[in-house]
């Protein structure tokens, strides 16, 4: 199918071309930009292997979400990106390393693939099928054979969400809130006092 | 495979679409409108005054928080979604497995959901 190749080879170039400008670019906005470039020819290649679902949510979640969280702490941190750059000789030799063993990994798991074929390194059907949709073929083995997986990823959940409160939670001392249980539960009987005055003897508060 | 990738090509029509329309208007821009630079105009400004800082300043901190939460209730729901289509069609054990299995994972999220409610996280001073 030559659509398909050329359509694969168009959205591939544009991941890598934005991936490396991510990188690239002087400007942070500019590579969390090319970040959401990356991402959406990312769900494009995803469409075009069938997985569906992943593509849609690689949109939501992170284009939609996490997308928007990188700019956020880009934003807030109000840091010389000139200086930032500074350590780049020093940590080179780490990422360097860490960049080999990802290739390594990539490699094994491509060659891996080419000589036993898709099918060895999943359990189910990734492709959509004439009987069962992407969606479907998640849902049915994600909470039954992969439930203790899917219990980790809420506790990983939970742990982000603790840990964002503690880290970033402070309360500022002396700022009037609205309580809207304390505004509805006041009656007359709290906030009015009747008061007989005598005449020209005024009011003790 | 091929009957699905034809159901994107609308999506892929809408980005053409929006793409050449996109680069019409640029180009329109760069060829049609008269240009006569100069300092004065080219320089920012701020209601007639120069720029008193740079545009860009901190965020609050709790944009963040705001966000990350966010993150985490969207998750929540990527992961109600499959289980919504697909536990009608599963056998009945499995299902009810799939069911309580789900009822754990929501209950998780519950408890970070109350203590962020309790700690006044949803809370804007």
């Amino acid at each position: 199918m030559p659509l398909q190749a050329i359509a694969f080879y168009v959205l591939a170039a544009v991941t890598v071309f934005a991936a490396v400008a991510v990188v690239f670019a002087r400007n942070p906005v500019h590579s969390v930009l090319f970040l959401i470039t990356t991402f959406f020819s990312a769900a494009g290649l995803f469409v075009l292997m069938g997985a569906e679902f992943l593509a849609m949510m690689l949109v939501v979640v992170y284009v939609g979400a996490v997308a928007v969280l990188f700019l956020f702490v880009v934003m807030m941190l109000d840091v010389d990106f000139a200086s930032l750059r500074q350590g780049f000789a020093r940590y080179l030799p780490l990422g360097a390393l860490v960049a080999a063993v990802l290739t390594v990994e990539m490699v094994i798991v491509a060659a891996d693939v080419a000589h036993l074929g898709a099918a060895a390194s999943s359990t189910g059907p990734a492709t959509p099928s004439a009987v069962m949709t992407n969606v479907e073929a998640i849902g049915a083995v994600l909470y039954t054979d992969y439930v203790y997986v899917f219990q980790a990823a809420g506790l990983v959940l939970l742990v982000a969400m603790i840990g964002a409160i503690v880290l970033t939670l402070k309360h500022r001392p002396g700022v009037k809130r609205q309580s809207v249980a304390a505004q509805m539960a006041r009656t007359p009987k709290a906030g009015v006092r009747m008061v007989t005055i005598n005449s020209g003897e005024g009011v003790d508060a | 495979m091929t009957a699905l990738l034809m159901n994107y090509l609308p999506i892929v029509i809408f980005f053409a679409i929006a793409g050449a329309l996109g680069a019409a208007f640029i180009l329109a821009a760069a060829i049609v409108a008269p240009k006569a630079p100069d300092p004065e105009k080219l320089s920012a400004y701020e209601c007639g005054f120069n720029a008193f800082d740079d545009a860009r300043m901190k965020f609050d901190v709790r944009f963040y928080l705001v966000s990350i939460l966010f993150i985490i209730f969207d998750l929540e729901v990527a992961f109600l979604f499959p289980w919504a289509v697909a536990l009608m069609k599963m056998p009945h054990p499995t299902a009810v497995f799939a069911f309580w299995s789900m009822m754990g994972f929501l209950g998780v999220l519950t408890v970070g959901f109350i203590y962020e409610w309790r700690k006044g996280a949803l809370e804007w001073e």
